[in-house]
């Protein structure tokens, strides 16, 4: 027998979804990352999970992003499309203050020394080192899934993303 | 706390050890595991017991609660372990037949190894799916040391790191799953510069789950301080009802799984959420669940290992929903 994996794309991905029996469907916080970052304007960071102060978010990427760093190690998983990750040795050590949870924006070109980049297809994980910056570019509108703490730009917008009836 | 030292003996019949902890006594014949309490006695497969066993063991007791069914099961209180029958059972609780013993984690785990130990037989693999794998069933024959003492995967940053966790190839024992045939086993394009080689890193984390060789067991693969991805490839039915005692998030990665949810305290329905490829869901921090994979899939588990979460939610400081809106 051949068996056939589905993943999801921006293009095409199944909702599933909460069937309540006795309970409130929001308290599942039910959304699909792929019908997020089809309604997200790029690099918009949208959560779709949250766990006290940890986020996971929904990125649509496509073009270039801004520079960003954080002080703690971020993941980005690709979902859908291809993503070229480019990395920064930051010349400024204090570009984001010790403590300072997910990462923050950085204005135009930060100086510092280029350390390479990675290209990522659907599947693959890239590590964002901690105190490093980093930016994505893609060519066609892709997906990622970004490992991190809730920052300064997280967005927050349950009511848009959850299911909320039965 | 229950201290009385466990004790096994030998039944002649079947060849299989029987083994006692507090007042629990814990037996098994060709067909069934046999549990006894002071106010009570349980009767399980020994195939469904030691998929169970097998999880309680590899997680070291996990997160909250491992019901093996809806009467017997283990709750985490890291350092110590409840072991319990029908503690989460309304029944039971209502004609007072529950039964509860308190041990540390050194007494009760090693106790757990070595049940899982004597009663796995030879061919029987509990981590692997019922399609891949020999019977439980039978007097004792050998055993599968080597299956049921797996070591389990924890990254400290991420897989593939230098240093890390390794990536799983045809070499090391990690061939590609049947039902993983069709995923690509691509890796990300790496273009460090000179000096960066240890801090430029990827790799395809669909391709390592395809050659997972067990179902229903959430490993460590990413890391951002306490915040874990712990994907796990899922195929058959989860072999316990894992009773949460923080939130717990799903983020479905490929394919389909059906989960039940009951309430923590008394086993009542409260919902059946279908997740497909892209879907995520919170499991609240008042219930349990159980999963249901037609097709092997791929499930990305995400916890927040915060050891101060457990007793926040038990006081009522923080909520047992990760958002309200
Ligand atoms: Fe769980």
């Amino acid at each position: 027998m051949e068996y056939r994996t589905k993943f999801g794309s921006l293009d095409s991905h199944d909702r599933g979804r909460v069937e309540p029996i006795d309970d409130d469907p929001r308290r599942y916080a039910f959304s699909n990352l792929f019908e997020v970052a089809a309604s997200s304007k790029p690099y918009e960071k949208v959560a779709v999970a949250k766990n006290l102060q940890y986020a996971i978010e929904a990125i649509r990427a496509e073009g270039t992003s801004q520079w960003r760093v954080a002080d703690h190690d971020e993941t980005a998983l690709v979902m859908d499309g291809e993503v070229t990750v480019e990395l920064l040795d930051l010349a400024d050590p204090n570009a984001v203050a010790s403590g300072t949870e997910g990462s923050i924006g950085l204005d135009g070109d930060p100086k510092g020394t280029p350390m390479g980049h990675a290209v990522a297809g659907r599947g693959h994980m890239v590590l964002l080192p901690a105190h490093r910056a980093y930016r994505f570019a893609a060519e066609k509108p892709s997906v990622i899934l970004l490992q991190t703490i809730q920052g300064r730009d997280t967005v927050e917008r349950w009511a848009t993303i959850c299911q909320t009836m039965i | 706390m229950a201290t009385k030292i466990a004790t096994r003996e030998t039944d002649e019949r079947f060849g299989y050890q029987s083994f006692s902890i507090g007042e629990f006594t814990f037996s098994r014949d060709e067909y069934f595991a046999y549990i006894h309490w002071p106010t009570g006695q349980h009767v399980m497969s020994v195939d469904a017991f030691l998929r169970a066993l097998q999880r309680d063991v590899a997680w070291d007791f996990f997160y909250g609660i491992v019901n093996f069914d809806n009467v017997l099961g283990t709750m985490n209180h890291y350092g110590k372990v409840d072991l319990f029958a029908g503690r989460f059972n309304e029944a039971y609780r209502k004609a007072e037949l529950d039964h509860q013993e308190t041990f540390v984690t050194e007494q009760i785990r090693p106790l757990f190894k070595s049940m899982l130990s004597d009663w796995t037989n030879e061919g029987f693999d509990p981590f692997a799916s019922p399609a891949e794998t020999g019977t439980a069933f039978g007097s004792k024959h050998g055993n599968n040391d080597e299956a049921v003492t797996r070591r389990r995967v924890t990254a400290e940053r991420m897989v593939a790191v230098p240093g890390d966790e390794a990536l799983r190839t045809d070499d090391n024992g990690h061939p590609i799953n049947r039902q993983f045939a069709d995923v690509a086993q691509d890796e990300p394009e790496l273009h460090p510069a000179p000096g960066y080689e240890n801090e430029v890193c990827g790799f395809n984390l669909f391709a390592y789950l395809s050659r997972s060789q067990v179902t229903w067991n959430p490993s460590v693969v990413a890391v951002c301080k306490e915040s874990l991805y712990c994907p796990t490839t899922e195929e058959y039915i989860l072999p316990i009802m894992h009773g949460n005692d923080r939130v717990e998030w799903f983020i479905q990665l490929s394919d389909e799984i059906t989960w039940d949810v009951e309430d923590r305290e008394t086993g009542a329905k409260r919902a059946k959420v279908v997740m497909r490829a892209g879907d995520v869901a919170a499991m609240p921090a008042d219930i349990r669940h159980q999963g249901y994979s037609p097709k092997r899939s791929m499930l990305l588990v995400w916890e927040n290992a915060s050891g101060d979460i457990p007793e926040m939610i038990a006081q009522g400081k923080i909520p047992t929903v990760p958002v309200t809106f």
